[in-house]
Protein backbone atom coordinates (compact mmCIF):
# COMPACT_ATOMS: atom_id res chain seq x y z
CA UNK A 1 0.00 0.00 0.00
CA UNK A 2 1.22 3.39 -0.81
CA UNK A 3 -0.01 6.18 0.42
CA UNK A 4 -0.20 9.72 -1.76
CA UNK A 5 1.82 12.09 0.17
CA UNK A 6 2.22 15.70 -0.87
CA UNK A 7 6.18 15.02 -0.92
CA UNK A 8 5.79 12.11 -3.43
CA UNK A 9 3.96 14.37 -5.61
CA UNK A 10 6.54 17.49 -5.50
CA UNK A 11 4.14 19.91 -3.34
CA UNK A 12 5.51 20.65 0.31
CA UNK A 13 3.27 22.41 2.79
CA UNK A 14 4.17 25.40 4.14
CA UNK A 15 5.66 25.50 7.92
CA UNK A 16 4.21 28.51 8.48
CA UNK A 17 0.76 28.69 7.26
CA UNK A 18 0.24 25.04 5.58
CA UNK A 19 -0.02 26.36 2.16
CA UNK A 20 1.02 23.66 -0.64
CA UNK A 21 3.62 24.86 -2.90
CA UNK A 22 5.08 23.10 -5.75
CA UNK A 23 9.33 22.52 -5.09
CA UNK A 24 11.41 21.38 -7.11
CA UNK A 25 13.96 18.20 -5.99
CA UNK A 26 15.95 19.38 -3.17
CA UNK A 27 16.20 23.24 -3.68
CA UNK A 28 13.58 25.39 -0.85
CA UNK A 29 11.76 27.79 -2.37
CA UNK A 30 9.53 30.84 -0.16
CA UNK A 31 6.15 30.52 0.20
CA UNK A 32 3.97 32.78 -1.89
CA UNK A 33 1.52 33.31 0.77
CA UNK A 34 3.81 34.17 4.02
CA UNK A 35 7.20 33.98 2.79
CA UNK A 36 8.47 31.30 4.89
CA UNK A 37 11.15 29.36 3.59
CA UNK A 38 9.72 25.87 2.39
CA UNK A 39 11.24 22.61 2.54
CA UNK A 40 9.22 19.43 2.06
CA UNK A 41 10.67 18.13 5.39
CA UNK A 42 12.40 20.35 8.28
CA UNK A 43 16.27 20.44 7.10
CA UNK A 44 18.90 18.08 8.81
CA UNK A 45 16.20 17.40 10.72
CA UNK A 46 18.15 14.01 12.67
CA UNK A 47 21.50 15.94 12.88
CA UNK A 48 19.83 18.70 14.47
CA UNK A 49 17.52 16.60 16.94
CA UNK A 50 20.45 14.72 17.76
CA UNK A 51 22.54 18.20 18.47
CA UNK A 52 19.81 19.04 20.66
CA UNK A 53 19.40 15.89 22.47
CA UNK A 54 23.19 15.15 23.73
CA UNK A 55 23.43 18.58 24.70
CA UNK A 56 20.40 18.47 26.89
CA UNK A 57 21.55 14.66 28.02
CA UNK A 58 24.93 16.52 29.51
CA UNK A 59 22.91 19.05 31.10
CA UNK A 60 20.98 17.08 32.73
CA UNK A 61 23.36 15.70 35.24
CA UNK A 62 24.45 18.59 36.84
CA UNK A 63 20.88 19.89 36.60
CA UNK A 64 20.06 17.01 39.10
CA UNK A 65 23.01 16.73 41.11
CA UNK A 66 23.37 20.33 41.53
CA UNK A 67 21.80 22.44 43.84
CA UNK A 68 18.93 24.77 41.84
CA UNK A 69 17.82 26.80 45.34
CA UNK A 70 20.29 27.32 48.56
CA UNK A 71 18.76 28.64 52.31
CA UNK A 72 20.56 30.90 54.69
CA UNK A 73 19.66 30.68 57.59
CA UNK A 74 20.26 31.18 61.18
CA UNK A 75 21.01 27.36 61.28
CA UNK A 76 23.44 27.44 58.40
CA UNK A 77 23.07 27.02 54.56
CA UNK A 78 21.24 24.14 53.22
CA UNK A 79 21.17 23.29 49.51
CA UNK A 80 18.40 21.77 47.39
CA UNK A 81 18.33 19.41 44.70
CA UNK A 82 15.19 18.64 42.49
CA UNK A 83 14.75 15.40 43.77
CA UNK A 84 15.18 17.18 48.09
CA UNK A 85 12.48 19.33 47.34
CA UNK A 86 10.28 16.82 45.96
CA UNK A 87 11.00 14.83 49.31
CA UNK A 88 10.38 17.84 51.39
CA UNK A 89 7.01 18.55 49.63
CA UNK A 90 6.93 14.64 50.62
CA UNK A 91 6.90 15.32 53.73
CA UNK A 92 5.85 18.49 54.98
CA UNK A 93 3.54 19.74 52.24
CA UNK A 94 1.07 17.02 50.69
CA UNK A 95 1.61 14.36 48.90
CA UNK A 96 -0.38 15.23 45.71
CA UNK A 97 2.01 18.33 45.04
CA UNK A 98 5.01 16.03 45.69
CA UNK A 99 3.95 14.10 43.09
CA UNK A 100 3.09 17.16 40.67
CA UNK A 101 6.93 18.21 40.80
CA UNK A 102 7.99 14.93 40.49
CA UNK A 103 6.37 14.18 37.35
CA UNK A 104 6.82 17.89 35.93
CA UNK A 105 10.31 18.00 36.99
CA UNK A 106 11.98 14.83 36.97
CA UNK A 107 10.05 12.05 35.19
CA UNK A 108 8.91 14.32 32.15
CA UNK A 109 12.24 16.00 31.04
CA UNK A 110 13.92 12.17 31.35
CA UNK A 111 10.83 10.46 29.42
CA UNK A 112 10.79 13.49 26.97
CA UNK A 113 15.00 12.51 25.80
CA UNK A 114 14.40 8.45 26.09
CA UNK A 115 11.11 9.22 23.78
CA UNK A 116 12.80 11.33 21.06
CA UNK A 117 16.03 9.18 21.31
CA UNK A 118 13.38 6.36 19.86
CA UNK A 119 11.71 8.05 17.73
CA UNK A 120 14.97 9.19 15.82
CA UNK A 121 17.13 6.48 15.80
CA UNK A 122 13.76 4.30 14.42
CA UNK A 123 13.75 6.94 11.84
CA UNK A 124 17.47 6.20 10.94
CA UNK A 125 16.58 3.02 10.96
CA UNK A 126 14.26 3.12 8.61
CA UNK A 127 11.37 1.02 11.46
CA UNK A 128 8.15 0.22 9.96
CA UNK A 129 7.00 -0.10 13.70
CA UNK A 130 3.67 1.29 14.30
CA UNK A 131 3.75 4.85 12.70
CA UNK A 132 0.86 5.89 13.97
CA UNK A 133 1.97 5.03 18.08
CA UNK A 134 5.33 6.97 17.40
CA UNK A 135 3.23 10.53 15.99
CA UNK A 136 1.43 9.88 19.12
CA UNK A 137 4.17 9.74 21.18
CA UNK A 138 5.48 13.19 19.15
CA UNK A 139 2.61 14.80 19.84
CA UNK A 140 2.71 13.45 23.72
CA UNK A 141 6.34 15.00 23.43
CA UNK A 142 5.79 18.28 22.03
CA UNK A 143 2.19 18.57 24.36
CA UNK A 144 4.55 18.02 27.62
CA UNK A 145 7.94 19.68 27.34
CA UNK A 146 7.18 23.21 29.10
CA UNK A 147 4.93 22.06 31.87
CA UNK A 148 9.16 21.26 33.20
CA UNK A 149 9.38 24.86 33.97
CA UNK A 150 7.62 24.24 36.67
CA UNK A 151 10.80 24.64 39.14
CA UNK A 152 11.99 26.98 37.71
CA UNK A 153 9.40 29.68 38.65
CA UNK A 154 8.93 27.57 41.72
CA UNK A 155 12.91 28.66 42.88
CA UNK A 156 12.01 32.26 41.01
CA UNK A 157 8.97 32.91 44.05
CA UNK A 158 10.72 31.81 46.08
CA UNK A 159 14.09 33.70 45.78
CA UNK A 160 11.93 36.99 45.58
CA UNK A 161 9.70 36.02 48.84
CA UNK A 162 12.26 34.82 51.31
CA UNK A 163 14.19 37.58 51.70
CA UNK A 164 13.61 37.87 55.52
CA UNK A 165 17.58 40.13 55.97
CA UNK A 166 18.11 37.81 59.79
CA UNK A 167 16.08 34.65 59.73
CA UNK A 168 17.00 33.48 55.82
CA UNK A 169 17.45 34.57 52.90
CA UNK A 170 16.85 31.69 49.59
CA UNK A 171 19.12 32.46 46.20
CA UNK A 172 19.02 30.23 43.25
CA UNK A 173 21.55 27.50 42.47
CA UNK A 174 23.52 26.50 39.38
CA UNK A 175 21.25 23.43 39.06
CA UNK A 176 18.45 26.05 38.00
CA UNK A 177 20.82 27.34 35.17
CA UNK A 178 21.19 23.85 34.32
CA UNK A 179 17.89 22.30 34.42
CA UNK A 180 16.32 25.62 32.45
CA UNK A 181 18.95 24.58 29.84
CA UNK A 182 17.30 21.02 29.37
CA UNK A 183 14.18 22.20 29.36
CA UNK A 184 14.80 25.22 26.32
CA UNK A 185 17.55 22.01 24.45
CA UNK A 186 14.47 19.17 24.93
CA UNK A 187 12.08 21.93 23.39
CA UNK A 188 14.48 22.79 20.74
CA UNK A 189 15.00 18.90 19.93
CA UNK A 190 11.01 18.53 19.78
CA UNK A 191 10.68 21.23 17.30
CA UNK A 192 13.44 20.00 15.03
CA UNK A 193 12.47 16.99 14.81
CA UNK A 194 9.92 15.79 12.38
CA UNK A 195 7.17 13.69 12.34
CA UNK A 196 7.09 13.08 8.61
CA UNK A 197 10.21 10.97 8.74
CA UNK A 198 8.25 8.07 10.48
CA UNK A 199 5.95 7.81 7.63
CA UNK A 200 8.85 8.57 4.86
CA UNK A 201 10.10 5.08 5.93
CA UNK A 202 6.94 2.69 5.87
CA UNK A 203 6.84 4.12 2.20
CA UNK A 204 9.07 2.40 0.32
CA UNK A 205 9.39 2.95 -3.12
CA UNK A 206 10.17 6.49 -2.82
CA UNK A 207 13.55 7.53 -4.25
CA UNK B 1 -1.83 19.11 -11.49
CA UNK B 2 -4.35 18.90 -8.64
CA UNK B 3 -5.87 22.02 -7.52
CA UNK B 4 -3.82 23.41 -4.54
CA UNK B 5 -6.63 25.67 -2.85
CA UNK B 6 -8.52 22.12 -2.02
CA UNK B 7 -5.96 19.70 -1.21
CA UNK B 8 -4.27 19.86 2.14
CA UNK B 9 -1.32 18.07 3.40
CA UNK B 10 -1.09 16.55 6.86
CA UNK B 11 1.42 18.44 9.15
CA UNK B 12 2.48 15.35 10.47
CA UNK B 13 2.66 12.77 8.34
CA UNK B 14 1.74 14.42 5.01
CA UNK B 15 -0.58 12.72 3.36
CA UNK B 16 -2.62 14.54 0.78
CA UNK B 17 -6.12 15.10 1.38
CA UNK B 18 -9.13 16.68 -0.13
CA UNK B 19 -10.93 19.22 2.50
CA UNK B 20 -14.01 18.63 3.55
CA UNK B 21 -16.60 21.17 4.42
CA UNK B 22 -17.13 21.08 7.79
CA UNK B 23 -20.11 21.56 10.38
CA UNK B 24 -19.71 24.53 12.93
CA UNK B 25 -17.44 23.69 15.31
CA UNK B 26 -15.97 20.52 13.70
CA UNK B 27 -12.68 19.36 13.24
CA UNK B 28 -11.24 17.92 10.30
CA UNK B 29 -8.81 14.83 11.10
CA UNK B 30 -5.94 13.47 9.16
CA UNK B 31 -7.44 9.67 7.97
CA UNK B 32 -3.93 8.35 8.50
CA UNK B 33 -2.34 9.77 11.49
CA UNK B 34 -5.31 11.50 13.49
CA UNK B 35 -3.38 14.88 13.46
CA UNK B 36 -5.78 17.67 13.24
CA UNK B 37 -5.91 19.36 9.64
CA UNK B 38 -8.32 22.13 10.56
CA UNK B 39 -11.19 23.20 12.73
CA UNK B 40 -14.13 25.18 11.69
CA UNK B 41 -14.95 28.21 14.17
CA UNK B 42 -18.18 29.92 14.21
CA UNK B 43 -17.21 33.70 14.48
CA UNK B 44 -14.12 32.21 15.13
CA UNK B 45 -11.87 35.63 14.38
CA UNK B 46 -14.81 37.53 16.34
CA UNK B 47 -14.40 35.19 19.44
CA UNK B 48 -10.65 35.75 19.27
CA UNK B 49 -10.72 38.95 19.24
CA UNK B 50 -12.59 39.26 22.22
CA UNK B 51 -10.69 37.21 24.46
CA UNK B 52 -7.13 38.58 22.81
CA UNK B 53 -8.40 42.13 24.24
CA UNK B 54 -9.71 40.44 27.76
CA UNK B 55 -6.36 39.28 27.98
CA UNK B 56 -4.77 41.97 27.69
CA UNK B 57 -6.68 44.05 30.14
CA UNK B 58 -5.36 40.98 32.65
CA UNK B 59 -2.27 40.94 31.29
CA UNK B 60 -1.43 44.54 32.44
CA UNK B 61 -3.23 43.76 35.80
CA UNK B 62 -1.10 40.30 36.36
CA UNK B 63 2.22 42.40 35.51
CA UNK B 64 1.34 45.07 37.60
CA UNK B 65 0.30 43.65 40.99
CA UNK B 66 1.98 41.60 43.78
CA UNK B 67 1.15 38.10 43.25
CA UNK B 68 1.63 36.63 46.82
CA UNK B 69 3.04 38.65 50.13
CA UNK B 70 4.80 36.90 52.90
CA UNK B 71 3.85 38.50 56.01
CA UNK B 72 6.62 37.73 58.74
CA UNK B 73 6.81 39.93 62.15
CA UNK B 74 4.03 42.18 61.04
CA UNK B 75 6.33 43.06 57.88
CA UNK B 76 4.88 42.48 54.82
CA UNK B 77 6.97 41.14 51.73
CA UNK B 78 5.26 41.13 47.84
CA UNK B 79 6.51 39.68 45.37
CA UNK B 80 5.49 41.00 41.53
CA UNK B 81 6.30 38.88 38.12
CA UNK B 82 9.12 41.59 37.72
CA UNK B 83 10.40 41.85 40.78
CA UNK B 84 11.01 38.35 41.11
CA UNK B 85 13.33 38.66 37.32
CA UNK B 86 14.87 41.35 39.04
CA UNK B 87 15.50 39.55 42.44
CA UNK B 88 17.03 37.08 39.96
CA UNK B 89 19.47 39.45 38.18
CA UNK B 90 20.30 40.86 40.86
CA UNK B 91 21.48 36.87 42.21
CA UNK B 92 24.05 36.99 39.07
CA UNK B 93 21.42 34.23 37.81
CA UNK B 94 20.59 36.47 34.51
CA UNK B 95 19.81 33.53 32.29
CA UNK B 96 17.10 32.12 34.28
CA UNK B 97 15.85 35.81 35.18
CA UNK B 98 16.12 35.89 31.36
CA UNK B 99 14.47 32.80 30.68
CA UNK B 100 11.72 33.66 33.37
CA UNK B 101 11.07 36.85 31.73
CA UNK B 102 10.84 35.65 28.22
CA UNK B 103 8.69 32.85 29.16
CA UNK B 104 6.38 35.12 31.53
CA UNK B 105 5.79 38.19 30.27
CA UNK B 106 7.72 38.89 26.81
CA UNK B 107 6.21 35.93 25.15
CA UNK B 108 3.05 35.99 26.18
CA UNK B 109 3.19 40.35 25.70
CA UNK B 110 4.29 39.67 21.73
CA UNK B 111 1.69 36.90 20.81
CA UNK B 112 -1.40 39.04 22.80
CA UNK B 113 -0.39 42.05 20.41
CA UNK B 114 0.57 40.40 17.75
CA UNK B 115 -2.94 38.31 17.62
CA UNK B 116 -4.46 42.33 18.27
CA UNK B 117 -2.21 43.79 15.76
CA UNK B 118 -3.69 41.24 12.54
CA UNK B 119 -7.24 40.98 14.41
CA UNK B 120 -8.35 44.60 15.21
CA UNK B 121 -7.65 45.83 11.64
CA UNK B 122 -9.46 42.57 10.43
CA UNK B 123 -12.37 43.30 12.14
CA UNK B 124 -13.21 46.45 10.02
CA UNK B 125 -12.46 44.81 6.98
CA UNK B 126 -8.45 46.26 6.56
CA UNK B 127 -5.23 44.41 5.73
CA UNK B 128 -2.67 45.32 8.60
CA UNK B 129 0.65 45.59 6.38
CA UNK B 130 3.34 42.53 7.26
CA UNK B 131 0.85 40.26 8.58
CA UNK B 132 2.37 37.56 7.16
CA UNK B 133 5.97 37.94 8.72
CA UNK B 134 4.20 38.59 11.73
CA UNK B 135 1.58 35.74 11.47
CA UNK B 136 4.98 33.70 11.06
CA UNK B 137 6.67 35.13 14.24
CA UNK B 138 3.84 34.25 15.90
CA UNK B 139 3.98 30.37 15.18
CA UNK B 140 7.24 30.38 16.71
CA UNK B 141 6.49 32.55 19.55
CA UNK B 142 3.44 30.66 20.69
CA UNK B 143 5.09 27.74 22.04
CA UNK B 144 7.53 29.84 24.44
CA UNK B 145 4.75 31.18 26.43
CA UNK B 146 4.02 29.20 29.51
CA UNK B 147 1.88 31.53 31.63
CA UNK B 148 -0.52 28.08 32.75
CA UNK B 149 2.99 26.69 33.85
CA UNK B 150 3.85 29.64 35.55
CA UNK B 151 0.48 29.24 37.29
CA UNK B 152 1.03 25.98 38.29
CA UNK B 153 4.28 27.25 39.82
CA UNK B 154 3.14 29.85 42.35
CA UNK B 155 0.41 27.30 43.67
CA UNK B 156 3.52 24.52 44.79
CA UNK B 157 5.51 27.87 46.34
CA UNK B 158 2.52 29.06 48.22
CA UNK B 159 2.48 25.67 49.70
CA UNK B 160 6.51 25.31 50.47
CA UNK B 161 5.97 28.81 51.87
CA UNK B 162 2.62 27.94 54.18
CA UNK B 163 5.05 26.66 57.19
CA UNK B 164 7.35 29.41 57.25
CA UNK B 165 4.68 32.09 57.25
CA UNK B 166 1.42 33.95 56.55
CA UNK B 167 1.00 34.17 53.03
CA UNK B 168 -1.03 36.96 51.70
CA UNK B 169 -2.46 36.24 47.83
CA UNK B 170 -2.19 39.30 45.57
CA UNK B 171 -4.32 40.65 43.14
CA UNK B 172 -2.09 39.37 40.42
CA UNK B 173 -2.99 35.76 41.59
CA UNK B 174 -6.51 35.74 40.95
CA UNK B 175 -5.96 37.96 37.21
CA UNK B 176 -2.89 35.07 36.23
CA UNK B 177 -5.64 32.15 36.53
CA UNK B 178 -7.92 34.57 34.64
CA UNK B 179 -5.18 35.35 32.28
CA UNK B 180 -4.23 31.83 31.72
CA UNK B 181 -7.92 30.56 30.83
CA UNK B 182 -8.47 33.72 28.38
CA UNK B 183 -4.78 33.71 26.67
CA UNK B 184 -5.73 29.73 26.10
CA UNK B 185 -8.82 30.74 24.71
CA UNK B 186 -7.71 33.45 22.48
CA UNK B 187 -4.75 31.15 21.55
CA UNK B 188 -7.34 28.40 20.33
CA UNK B 189 -9.93 30.78 18.66
CA UNK B 190 -7.24 32.40 16.43
CA UNK B 191 -7.61 29.94 13.58
CA UNK B 192 -4.51 30.35 11.13
CA UNK B 193 -6.63 28.91 8.28
CA UNK B 194 -9.45 31.63 8.79
CA UNK B 195 -7.18 34.52 9.46
CA UNK B 196 -5.16 33.60 5.98
CA UNK B 197 -8.64 33.41 4.42
CA UNK B 198 -10.00 36.86 5.36
CA UNK B 199 -6.77 38.49 5.33
CA UNK B 200 -7.47 37.06 1.09
CA UNK B 201 -10.95 39.19 1.11
CA UNK B 202 -9.87 42.31 2.32
CA UNK B 203 -6.75 41.84 0.06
Amino acid sequence: MSAVTAASRGLSACHGCGLLTQTGHHHATHCPRCGAGVHARKPDSIARTWAFLIAAMIMYIPANVLPIMITESLFGAQADTIMSGVAYLWHHGSWHLALIVFIASVAVPMLKIMALIVLVVSVQFRSAWDPLQRTKLYRVVELVGKWSMLDIYVVALMVALVQLKALATISAGPGAVAFGAVVVLTMFAAMSFDPRLIWDATENNDG
Amino acid sequence: MPDGNQLIACHECDLLQREVALPEGGVARCARCGGILFRSHPQGLERALAFTLAALVLFIISNTFPIVGLEVNGDLIQATLLGTVHMLYRDGMWIVAGLVMFTTVLAPLAHILGMLYILAPLRFGRRPPNSAALIRVLTEVKYWGMVEVFVLGVLVSLVKLADLAKIVPGIALWSFAGLMILFTAATVAFDQRQVWQKLGEVA
